[in-house]
C-alpha cells in the first residue's frame, strides 16, 4: 500500500514560502494514502492560478487545464473511467468567478469527484485583483478605492443548488482537512471542500491570524446536525460562512454515474470498440 | 415515363409538414428511388410557412431541383409562396377547405380535395396530412400498399386502430383525387427504381451512427440548430454500448469535457455550430496544446452572430482555421455526401488519435438536415486505429515520469491512459518538457513548438480531394466544399451540353490544405471558380494562399440563407466564359 510519501514528486513547487498552498498539497497526498489509493488510481485535475499548479506537485495522473474549466475536464475524466478517484481543484477565481457556471452545475450533475478550492479571496497568479471572495471595501490593484461588490457565499449557493457534499477548512488545519478530504472522496456523488488558504504576498487582510480569529470549528457547535439541510444554511447564514468542518452531507442520493440510463458499471476506457456486425447491421434498420 | 420529379408539402409549422415528409419518402425509398430532401423552416415552433422538398430520381442524386412538378399546400400562403417554381404541367394539391386559388401567373393545375373535411369525417383533424399526402401518392401511380406499410410504421406504437384509420384517410384522399383526374397522371409516371436497398437520413444522423461505429461512448454537448440531431441521435443509442451523451452548461464544459473523456481514453466528441465553437475555441486550443485527441463537429449555419440559424451557410471556415490562439497542430475535415459524414467520422477519431491533436469536421445545415438517399453503409470499412496508445509499459523508478511528450521522428508521442502503473504523468496546457513539467527554456520551446507543428508534416488522408477532370485543359475548374458539390455537377452536365468544358474539385481536407495534390488541376485550368456559401470567398483564399494563381480563382458565392441551385452556377458559370 502506498504511503503519503508515494504521493509526492521532485519538483519544487514555485509558490511563495508561508503560501496556504502547501499544506493542501500536502493534505491531498495523506488523504490520498490515507484511503488506500495507489498513485497511478488518482488523477488530480486542476485549473489556472497560483492554486492551479497543484496538479503537477502530487505524484499522480496530473491535467492542469484552462482558467475555470477543471470541473468539466474533471467530469469528462470520471466518466471515461469510474475506477480512478478524480480530485479537481483550483482558485477562487477559477471557480468562483469563471469557472462558475461549471461549479454549480457539477454540484447538480453530481458526478462522483472532488472539488477542492483553494480560496484565498484574491487572484494570486496575476499579481493580486480582486476576487468574488473578496471583501466589501477590499483594496487590490483592480478596486484601489475597495471593492464594492457582494462576496460571493459558493457554500449557500452550492446548498441551493442541491449540492450533496459540502466542507470549509482552513490550511493551517491540516489533520482536519485531511480527513475532510478522505471523506468526500468516499462520498457517492460531488464533494465540494472549500479551504482558506492565505495568500501571503497580496492579501494583507485575510492572513492566518485574521482565519484563525474569525472561524469556528463546527465540531465545536454543539448540535450541530451535517444531515440537516436547514441547519447547514442558517449555519452559513448566521456566520457568514466563517465555519469549518462537514458542513452538509446527503448520503441518499446517488452518483450521477449510478443514475444514467445504461451507463456502464466498468470502466468505459476499458471497454471495446468494435460494433459487432449484428449491431451494426441493427442500427441501420431505422434507416430503411 | 420520367426519370425525376420534385415533390413538395408546404403548411404552417406544427401541421404536419415533417410527419408527411416522412412517410412519403420512406415510402419512396423503400421503393429504391434515390432522394434529395431540402428543409424550408424558421426558428418558430408553431405557425410561420414551412416546406419540406424532395427530389426523386431513378439515378443518384445529390441536388434540389431548380423547378417542382408536384406542391401538396395545406394554406394560401403555401401555394403564393411556392406556387411560381411550378412548372408548367405541375399540379397542386390543396385543401379544398381555404378555396385555393392558383396565383397570377402560374399556370399548374389545381386539384382542391376536401382534406380537412375527409380527416374531420374520420375522427380529427390531425389526419389531414394523410389525406393529402394519400391523394400525391395516388397522382403518381405507385403502389399504395409500401405507402400503407409506411404509415403502420409510424403509428403502429399508437395501436392498430389509429393505423386503421390513418391508413383509410390515405386511402379516401387518394379515391377523391384519381376521380378528379380520372386516374394517375401519365406525365408523372416515374420509371422503376433500381431496386437497390438503400438508407435514407440527414448527414447528422450518419455522423451520429459514424461516431458510434468508430467507438465513440461519450458525447459531451449543448443544444444548437443544425447540430441537436447528432445527439439526440446518441442519447438514444449510447446507453446500449454503455455510453452517454451529456448535456453540458455550455460549449466550454461540452469541449471541456471531451478532452477530460478523451485523456482518459474514451473516444468522445461534441458537435455545435458557429456560436458554440466560438465558445469552443480557447479548448480547442488545449486540446492542440497537451495534445489529447479532440473531434468536434461544427455544422455550419448563417452568421454572424446568431445569424440565420436555420439557414445554409459555409462561413466558419476561417474561424475554424485560424480561431484559436497560438499555433497548434489540427486537421479540418469537410464531407460533402451523406455516405462520407459516416466515414469522415470514423476517419476522424482515428486521425485524432494518430495525430493527438484536435480534428474538425465541418459539415453545413443543408448536409446536416438534408434527408438524401444513402448508398449501403459498408462494414467493413470501420477500422480503428489508435495510434501510439500504449499500455503495459514498464514500470517507473521512484520519483520517474513517463514521457508523455517524448520527442520523437514523426513528432507523435507515445500515449498512455491514467490508470497504467507505468504511465504517470502531467499534462499541462503550459509549455512543457518531455514528462510534461511547466518550462521556460527557449530551447524546450522551440523544441516543443516543432515537435507539435511536425506532426502534421506526414498527414495523410485518402480522397484529401474529389477530383472530377475529364479535361486536360477545362476553361473552368469549379470548387466546392461540403453540401455543393452535387448542384456542382449538375450544372456542369448543362455547361457540357452547350460545349464548355470543366472540371470538379471537391476539397474535403480544408485544412492543411492539400496544395501538392490541387495544383497540377488549378494550373491546367482557364479559370478556377470557387463556389461557397459566403460572402467572403473563404475557400477561395485559402487557394490563393496555398495554391496561388489569384490571377485565375474567381468567386462565386451566395448568401442568402439559401443552397445553390444548378441553374445558379450554370448562369453564372457560363458568365464568365
Ligand atoms: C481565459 C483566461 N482569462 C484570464 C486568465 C488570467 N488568469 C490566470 S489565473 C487568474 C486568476 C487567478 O485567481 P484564482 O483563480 O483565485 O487563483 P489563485 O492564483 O489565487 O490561486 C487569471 C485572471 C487566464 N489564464 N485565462
Ligand atoms: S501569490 Fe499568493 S497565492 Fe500565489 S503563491 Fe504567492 S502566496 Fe500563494
Ligand atoms: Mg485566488
Amino acid at each position: 500500500m502506498a504511503t503519503f510519501k508515494e504521493f509526492r514528486n521532485n519538483v519544487k513547487p514555485n509558490w511563495c514560502p508561508g503560501c496556504g498552498d502547501f499544506s493542501i498539497q500536502a493534505a491531498i497526498q495523506r488523504a490520498a494514502a490515507n484511503v488506500g489509493l495507489e498513485p497511478e488510481q488518482l488523477a488530480v485535475i486542476s485549473g489556472i492560478g497560483c492554486s492551479g499548479r497543484i496538479s503537477g506537485y502530487v505524484n499522480a495522473y496530473g491535467f492542469h487545464g484552462i482558467h475555470g474549466r477543471a470541473l468539466p475536464i474533471a467530469q469528462g475524466v470520471k466518466l471515461a473511467n469510474r475506477d480512478l478517484t478524480v480530485i479537481a481543484s483550483g482558485g477562487d477565481g477559477d471557480g468562483f468567478a469563471i469557472g462558475m457556471g461549471h461549479t454549480v452545475h457539477a454540484i447538480r450533475r453530481n458526478v462522483n469527484i472532488t472539488y477542492i478550492v483553494m480560496d484565498n479571496q484574491i487572484y494570486g497568479l496575476t499579481k493580486g485583483q480582486t476576487s468574488p471572495r473578496s471583501a466589501v471595501g477590499f483594496k487590490t490593484k483592480s478596486t484601489p478605492e475597495g471593492s464594492v461588490e457582494t462576496t460571493l457565499a459558493p457554500l449557500e449557493i452550492a446548498l441551493a443548488a442541491g449540492a450533496t457534499f459540502v466542507a470549509q477548512s482552513f490550511s493551517s488545519d491540516l489533520k482536519q482537512l485531511t480527513s475532510l478530504i478522505e471523506q468526500g472522496i468516499n462520498h457517492e456523488g460531488f464533494s465540494l471542500i472549500n479551504v482558506f488558504s492565505p495568500c501571503v504576498t497580496f492579501n494583507k487582510i485575510n492572513t492566518y491570524d485574521w482565519f484563525k480569529e474569525n472561524i469556528v470549528n463546527l465540531a465545536t457547535v454543539e448540535g450541530y446536525d451535517p444531515t440537516n439541510r436547514v441547519m447547514a444554511m442558517t449555519k452559513l447564514m448566521e456566520t457568514n460562512g466563517m465555519i469549518t468542518g462537514l458542513i452538509y452531507q446527503d448520503t441518499s442520493r446517488r452518483s450521477y454515474e449510478n443514475l444514467v440510463p445504461g451507463f456502464s458499471q466498468e470502466s468505459l476506457a476499458h471497454h471495446d470498440l468494435t460494433l459487432s456486425q449484428d449491431d451494426f447491421n441493427g442500427l441501420l434498420k431505422e434507416f430503411k | 415515363m420520367i426519370s425525376q420529379l420534385s415533390w413538395k408539402i408546404g403548411g404552417q409549422q406544427g401541421e404536419g409538414v415533417e410527419s408527411t415528409d416522412r412517410i412519403f419518402s420512406t415510402a419512396l425509398n423503400r421503393l429504391g428511388y434515390y432522394l434529395y430532401g431540402y428543409r424550408h423552416f424558421s426558428s418558430r415552433i408553431k405557425g410561420g410557412h414551412t416546406n419540406n422538398k424532395i427530389r426523386i430520381s431513378t439515378k443518384p442524386i445529390r441536388a434540389i431541383s431548380d423547378d417542382l412538378d408536384i406542391l401538396v399546400a395545406f394554406d394560401q400562403e403555401s401555394i403564393d409562396l411556392n406556387g411560381h417554381e411550378l412548372h408548367d404541367n405541375g399540379v397542386i394539391v390543396a385543401d379544398a377547405k381555404f378555396n385555393p386559388v392558383v396565383p397570377e401567373g402560374v399556370t399548374a393545375r389545381l386539384f382542391a380535395v376536401p382534406i380537412t373535411a375527409i380527416a374531420e369525417e374520420l375522427g380529427t383533424s390531425l389526419m389531414k396530412n394523410m389525406v393529402a399526402s394519400g391523394a400525391s401518392w395516388a397522382l403518381l401511380g405507385l403502389p399504395l400498399e409500401v405507402f400503407n406499410k409506411a404509415v403502420e410504421e409510424e403509428f403502429g406504437r399508437k395501436g392498430a386502430a389509429v393505423v386503421e384509420k390513418n391508413i383509410d384517410a390515405v386511402r379516401r384522399g387518394a379515391e377523391f383525387v384519381l376521380e378528379q383526374a380520372g386516374g394517375p397522371l401519365d406525365e408523372f409516371q416515374l420509371e422503376p427504381a433500381d431496386g437497390k436497398q438503400k438508407l435514407f437520413m440527414i448527414g447528422n444522423d450518419a455522423m451520429a451512427l459514424g461516431s458510434l461505429a468508430a467507438g465513440c461512448r461519450i458525447m459531451s454537448a449543448y443544444p444548437i440548430t443544425p447540430a441537436s440531431e447528432v445527439m439526440e441521435y446518441l442519447i438514444k443509442k449510447l446507453p446500449k454500448f454503455g455510453g452517454t451523451v451529456v448535456q453540458t452548461e455550455d460549449e466550454i464544459a461540452a469541449a471541456t469535457m471531451a478532452i477530460g473523456a478523451n485523456y482518459a481514453g474514451v473516444r468522445t466528441m461534441t458537435a455545435s455550430a458557429g456560436p458554440g465553437l466560438s465558445l469552443m475555441m480557447e479548448a480547442i486550443g488545449l486540446a492542440g496544446m497537451t495534445e489529447t485527441p479532440l473531434v468536434i463537429i461544427d455544422t455550419q449555419r448563417g452568421g454572424p452572430s446568431t445569424g440565420l440559424p436555420t439557414k445554409q451557410e459555409q462561413s466558419d471556415v476561417n474561424a475554424m482555421i485560424y480561431g484559436t490562439h497560438g499555433e497548434i497542430p489540427k486537421i479540418i475535415i469537410s464531407p460533402s455526401s451523406i455516405e462520407e459524414c459516416f466515414y469522415d467520422m470514423i476517419e476522424a477519431f482515428n486521425l485524432s488519435e494518430q495525430y493527438q491533436c484536435p480534428v474538425i469536421v465541418l459539415t453545413d445545415l443543408q448536409l446536416s438536415l438534408g434527408k438524401q438517399s444513402c448508398e449501403m453503409l459498408d462494414y467493413d470499412r470501420i477500422v480503428i486505429n489508435r495510434g501510439k496508445l500504449v499500455s503495459d509499459v514498464p514500470l517507473l523508478e521512484t520519483h520517474a515520469q513517463f514521457k508523455r511528450y517524448e520527442f520523437t521522428e514523426d513528432g507523435v508521442s507515445p500515449r498512455v491512459i491514467p490508470g497504467e502503473k507505468g504511465g504517470l504523468h502531467h499534462v499541462t496546457g503550459v509549455e512543457h518538457d518531455e514528462i510534461g513539467r511547466p518550462s521556460e527554456s527557449s530551447i524546450n520551446r522551440k523544441k516543443m513548438m516543432d515537435k507539435r507543428l511536425s506532426k502534421l508534416d506526414n498527414l495523410q488522408i485518402t480522397n484529401a480531394i474529389h477530383v472530377d477532370a475529364s479535361y486536360e485543359e477545362p476553361e473552368l475548374l469549379i470548387v466546392g466544399m461540403g453540401s455543393t458539390g452535387g448542384t456542382i455537377d449538375e450544372a456542369r452536365a448543362r455547361l457540357e451540353q452547350e460545349g464548355i468544358k470543366t472540371n470538379h474539385i471537391t476539397v474535403r481536407q480544408i485544412y492543411p490544405f492539400p496544395t501538392e495534390l490541387f495544383k497540377p488541376y488549378a494550373d491546367r485550368a482557364s479559370q478556377i471558380v470557387v463556389v461557397e456559401n459566403n460572402a467572403t470567398g473563404q475557400l477561395a483564399d485559402q487557394i490563393k494562399l496555398n495554391v496561388g494563381c489569384a490571377e485565375k480563382v474567381r468567386n462565386m458565392l451566395k448568401y442568402d440563407g439559401t443552397p445553390f441551385l444548378p441553374s445558379e452556377i450554370y448562369s453564372r458559370s457560363k458568365e464568365l466564359v
